[in-house]
């Protein structure tokens, strides 16, 4: 219920802000020695939050759907292709950790390529990967593997510093029990890496739905909200509005993505005393 | 810039080394069944495809016994290269793009020059006092950069300005925000799009749409600095081969058929789009399907899709020529090997006279199209 309410109370304030510097700033915006500080106030550049919610409610084009319903299925399409990238990366970041931290050579030779791995501009990697659409994968499921790309990223590095954080007496203490690499990864690692996975699960979870969004805009996959943004972005000129349905859509969807993450945290997390006890 | 390029080239070695075992293309027809084509666009379904959309609506395609799927381009697709790279049998691209892909390795040739004009223009307000190209200079002057700023920079420097000294060149965005809230003197625009954008905004001062009373169009036909835009691009070394060059004389042919179908029944072809999922307004798109026709036709010489050597001297003149802010060219060289060839767009031309199709259009008449706000 409290949650509930701050929730609420942040978005009042955000509106509040908003609608606050609209009357409050400059409409042509405040320009200091020839650097623009703060942006400007007017209709084009920031429209009423009413226009908005209005923009909403009108159809798309003359005799098309409402806005926020075109705006909605964007958003679940999208929120499909961020679930699969996601999952997709975690899992590959789950076994990249397990084998980095059990080959000291893995981790050796893996480590820099995985760092290296984000260091690769979208721009040069979303082309390559486009071209798999049609032959390889339907168009999705290429925006996809872009969300997997970013989202493996956390997962992998987060993990491996979980999996090694036991101490050498808990190690040693397994080792006394003659148990082998998986049971001590089981038994021991695992649990003990949960309060680093978490974190980095909520980092794989914004990149998949920046990956998905990005990769999108980047292949012109049809369908999602990226897409649904570049092409709202386009009538900017005349239909200001209208762009920031799109935004308000992306950025609702970012916060559904969050929360389920968080979600999966509670049942999970009740292992956490327990992790401390081993890890103490 | 040099990094990008890299990384195209390496992109083309790779996709080299995995084409050579891509079967050659089957004799169109000739088994009965529809040869699959593929067409990689330059941008979303719109207007400005209107002509292949409407050839694979209407079965022009399908007469000539392809199954032509169209791709639709995005942000970071390269038409170019995607043709270049095997995933599509043609591309649609501007010529001076595609020259400078070809000049990096990129093997292909202009088999067809759909868009004879350029639909670039500088946009001012009216009152600013710019009417031709050597206004410009003081002015802050909006580009887009990424290689469609070089009529825009061949016409200032044509005018006795240095793009690099006498104007303060601004990065523009995809809309025309900008130049609305006066942050520019003069923007970018496509005939097509941009300008019709900035009619279906309204001025706060009035309450009305802008009207084109507001504004000044510097046209860069008229200027003397356009290049040769949309073509349908074939992949060179495919070329050599019979098959493919038959089946380039009949997606040609049917293309040559969508564009006059198009040219003949403009809200038609609107309707097409317009079904095909654009997000562009319906007046919009009609706007830009009458602004497309004017560069397409009336087609000068024997017909539409015909390369004009002056019109293509020109351009590559320009794209060796002239530099952009960074100092760079289009081209270093003239383009090497078969850059354009007639043979195949002459041959479809005969062959969609013969099938009673009027490939000039030499009666044409633009409509006048009426934008509603927002483009609805």
């Amino acid at each position: 219920m409290r949650r509930v309410l701050s929730v609420i109370a942040g978005l009042i304030a955000a509106a509040l802000a908003w609608e606050g510097y609209k009357a409050a700033g400059d409409p042509e915006g405040t320009v200091l020695f020839g650097v623009r500080v703060l942006p400007r106030a007017d209709d084009l550049s920031m429209p009423h939050l009413s226009a908005i919610v209005q923009r909403l409610a009108d159809p798309e084009m003359t005799g098309g759907r409402p806005v926020w319903i075109v705006v909605l299925d964007a958003c679940l399409f999208t929120l499909g292709i961020t679930a699969a990238g996601f999952l997709a990366g975690t899992a590959i970041g789950l076994v990249l950790a397990a084998a980095m931290q059990r080959f000291r050579i893995v981790e050796r030779g893996l480590l820099p390529y995985v760092i290296l791995s984000q260091t690769v501009p979208l721009v040069a990697l979303a082309p390559l990967i486009a071209g798999w659409g049609g032959t390889l994968m339907p168009p999705w499921a290429c925006v996809s593997v872009i969300a997997a790309y970013l989202a493996f990223f956390p997962v992998a590095v987060g993990m491996l510093r979980g999996l090694q954080s036991p101490s050498a007496a808990g190690a040693e203490l397994m080792r006394s029990y003659a148990a082998g690499w998986w049971r001590t990864l089981m038994k021991l690692r695992f649990p003990a890496a949960l309060p680093y996975l978490f974190p980095a699960l909520r980092l794989a979870g914004a990149a998949a739905v920046v990956g998905a969004v990005v990769g999108e805009i980047s292949t012109g996959t049809r369908g999602g909200i990226g897409r649904l943004i570049i092409e709202y972005s386009r009538e900017a000129t005349s239909d200001p509005a209208k762009v920031y349905t799109a935004m308000l859509g992306a950025a609702l969807l970012g916060l559904l993505v969050a929360g389920t993450v968080s979600l999966l945290e509670l049942p999970l997390m009740r292992h956490r005393r327990h992790v401390e006890v081993v890890t103490l | 810039m040099k990094l990008s390029r890299i990384l195209l080239a390496s992109v083309l070695a790779l996709s080299a080394c995995g084409t050579a075992d891509t079967p050659s293309t089957p004799a169109p027809g000739a088994s009965g069944a529809l040869t699959p084509v593929k067409l990689q666009l330059q941008w979303f379904f719109q207007a400005q495809f209107a002509g292949y959309i409407a050839a694979v609506d209407q079965g022009f395609y399908r007469e000539q016994g392809l199954d032509v799927e169209l791709l639709e381009g995005g942000v970071d697709i390269v038409p170019q290269t995607v043709l270049a790279t095997g995933k599509a049998d043609y591309a649609i691209a501007w010529v001076p793009k595609a020259l400078a892909s070809r000049e990096q390795g990129a093997g292909i040739t202009d088999v067809g020059q759909i868009f004879a004009r350029s639909g670039t223009y500088q946009v001012a307000w009216k009152d600013s006092g710019i009417t031709k190209a050597a206004d410009l200079a003081g002015k802050k002057v909006g580009n887009w950069g990424f290689g469609n700023e070089f009529e825009l920079f061949a016409g200032m420097t044509k005018a006795g300005i240095d793009p690099g000294k006498d104007v303060t060149l601004v990065q523009q965005q995809f809309d025309m925000q900008a130049l609305l809230k006066k942050e520019i003197d003069a923007a970018q625009a496509m005939s097509y799009n941009e300008y019709a954008q900035l009619l279906e905004a309204k001025n706060p001062a009035t309450g009305q749409l802008y009207t084109a009373d507001d504004f000044v169009i510097i046209d860069w036909k008229t200027e003397g600095s356009s290049m040769l835009q949309d073509a349908v691009w074939a992949n060179t070394a495919k070329l050599g081969d019979p098959n493919y060059q038959a089946q380039t004389v009949k997606f040609l042919t049917a293309t040559i058929k969508g564009w006059a179908f198009c040219r003949d029944n403009a809200e038609k072809c609107r309707d097409l789009v317009v079904a095909k999922g654009s997000k562009l307004g319906k007046s919009h798109q009609l706007w830009q399907m009458n602004e497309v026709n004017k560069l397409v036709w009336p087609a000068a010489g024997a017909g539409v899709g015909v390369i004009d050597d002056a019109a293509w001297k020109q351009t590559v003149e320009i794209s060796q020529t002239t530099k952009n802010q960074t100092g760079d060219t289009v081209l270093k060289a003239a383009p090497e090997g078969l850059a354009y060839t007639n043979d195949y767009i002459n041959q479809a031309i005969e062959q969609a006279r013969a099938a009673g199709v009027d490939v000039t259009g030499s009666g044409f008449q633009p409509a006048t199209v009426t934008l509603t706000e927002g483009g609805a």
